[in-house]
């Protein structure tokens, strides 16, 4: 079924008694040619690019859940590619590539918005810092303005730029950024997944992956052993867990980060903007609510909730960027449970197993990569090799030492 | 709130200390091999369950402490000095 203005206008006048489910629920068969782990976003976007870019339709999603309902639900939907790596710039710029045609290829409103990413700067160090990425991103193409401290008033006049301990010198903004409406882009994508023949199985755990003379077969679940020659991961927080079935060590660690809304407020701010100062970025959902997240809370965990510390924190760097803030209620605050990579940056690649696959390690930034992820992860699986996009990405950097660390850490998950 | 008996100073709040990871993996020798130096630094089992760890005690006796943790719960079971091995339960 294909969903239009015209059709929408139909249902209404027949009391909206046609609609059909937007996926099937098939139960899962025997084999297939390939199975992905995780019914989030990037395992979705892995099934739908291999059925649409490589014709490999004989696929299964396996969630252990409902679909989208783990980080694919829990983010701040912001989409981005502001960063200064050049490996990270043409594949976030794919990324964000995607994100602009998504709503007429997948058909379905993912509410792709592109109101702009500012990132406030409020010392000199900073300023210069983000001078250099901006012009890091110009160089390879992308979009980025330096705002001075006006431009920023103007754009949202409830910041407090002449804050006496944090003043705002300015910002960097890239335009074409935004946000995306998480759940859509999990929806739409199992639609348009589904009507390319993929199997959507939900409330499938795998429990198992079969390993026999260095390759896949298979893999165990809750609704019995499902054959496959190729597997791809795709299980953000649970990525060590899952390649710890099919024995091998991945460098990441588990880490919980916390989002919060607001009570719903008239609009208020037009952007999607982050704190210089502190662990805070801020958007406005179109039901009003904002939308707000900070940083980790720093310890190891798969549970998905988070700690009073943390609350305090992003609340208080908020009220430091934007006193009003103050004056409004937090109306929900959740965690999700992170993939921390020891550089920050992602994996998408081959493994030391045969036919098994990853894409993982997402940090703070899988919402934003999700198109680009599954595309990239979709191309691995079908040739048995990276596409130069994500061969940066590979798994084995951490030996070669060929490291991605954007920020500059060290290898110290917790603090990417 | 994760709230740490600390052996040196009693029981006190997480924001206190600070967070230094994974405390079972240790530094191999001089000349070890790469795959061992590669394992210290990028190798780490991940648990979901109970996780020995490193927490800087920053703003009190300024001792690193290994703590007992569980993933799931945040339980904190044991709190050890660093020299010593706290018991792990084993569920």
């Amino acid at each position: 079924m294909r969903y239009s203005g015209l059709r929408l206008f139909a249902e209404a006048l027949r009391g909206n008694t046609g609609w059909k489910p937007a996926w099937r629920d098939p139960p899962p068969k025997r084999s297939y040619d390939v199975i992905i782990i995780g019914g989030g976003g990037h395992g979705l976007a892995t099934a739908y690019y291999l059925a649409k870019e490589h014709g490999i339709t004989n696929v299964a999603v396996l969630e252990k859940g409902p679909i989208g309902l783990g980080n694919t639900g829990r983010n701040t939907t912001i989409v981005r590619s502001n960063y200064m790596l050049p490996q990270n710039h043409f594949f976030y710029e794919k990324a964000l590539s995607l994100w602009e045609g998504l709503e007429q290829d997948l058909n379905y409103n993912a509410m792709v918005s592109q109101r702009g990413v500012i990132n406030l700067f409020h010392a000199e160090g900073t300023r210069n810092a983000a001078v250099r990425r901006g012009n890091a991103m110009r160089l390879d193409g992308i979009d980025a303005d330096l705002l001075d401290k006006e431009q920023v008033r103007a754009l949202c006049p409830l910041i407090d730029v002449d804050n006496g301990r944090f003043p705002v010198l300015g910002g960097l903004m890239q335009r074409r950024g935004g946000t995306a409406r998480h759940d859509a882009v999990a929806w739409g994508f199992a639609r348009a997944a589904d009507q390319r023949g993929v199997d959507i199985i939900q409330h499938c755990e795998v429990t198992g992956i079969d390993v026999e003379g260095g390759r896949v077969t298979g893999v165990q679940t809750t609704r019995g052993p499902i054959k496959a020659n190729k597997i791809g991961l795709a299980v953000a927080g649970n990525t060590s867990r899952l390649a710890q079935m099919a024995g091998i060590d991945v460098p990441i660690e588990s880490h919980v980060l916390q989002a919060f809304v607001s009570e719903g407020v008239k609009p208020l701010v037009d952007q999607v903007i982050t704190f210089g100062a502190g662990h805070f970025y801020i958007s406005q959902s179109d039901k009003g609510g904002l939308v707000f997240g900070g940083g980790l809370d720093g310890w190891n965990t798969y549970a998905q909730r988070g700690n009073l510390p943390v609350v305090d924190h992003v609340w208080s760097a908020g009220i430091a960027m934007m006193p009003s803030l103050s004056r409004l209620r937090g109306l929900r605050q959740w965690g999700g449970v992170m993939d921390m990579s020891f550089d920050g940056s992602p994996i998408i690649g081959k493994t030391p197993i045969d036919g098994l696959y990853m894409t993982a390690g997402w940090c703070y930034g899988g919402f934003k990569a999700t198109p680009g992820s599954g595309w990239c992860h979709a191309w691995t699986i079908a040739n048995d090799a990276p596409h130069k996009l994500n061969e940066a990405y590979r798994l084995d950097r951490f030996r070669t030492g060929h490291l991605l660390d954007e920020r500059g850490n060290g290898p110290y998950p917790w603090m990417q | 709130m994760i709230r740490i008996d600390c052996p040196w100073c009693g029981v006190r709040d997480e924001v206190e200390f600070t967070y230094r990871g994974d405390a079972t993996v240790v530094r191999p020798g001089e000349g070890a091999s790469e795959e061992a130096f590669h394992d210290f630094v990028y190798k780490r089992a991940n648990p979901r369950g109970w996780h020995v760890e490193w927490w800087y005690h920053g703003a009190g006796c300024r001792q690193f402490l290994k703590v007992v943790r569980h993933t799931m719960t945040h339980e904190v079971r044991a709190v050890a000095r660093a020299t010593e091995m706290p018991e792990v339960p084993a569920e």
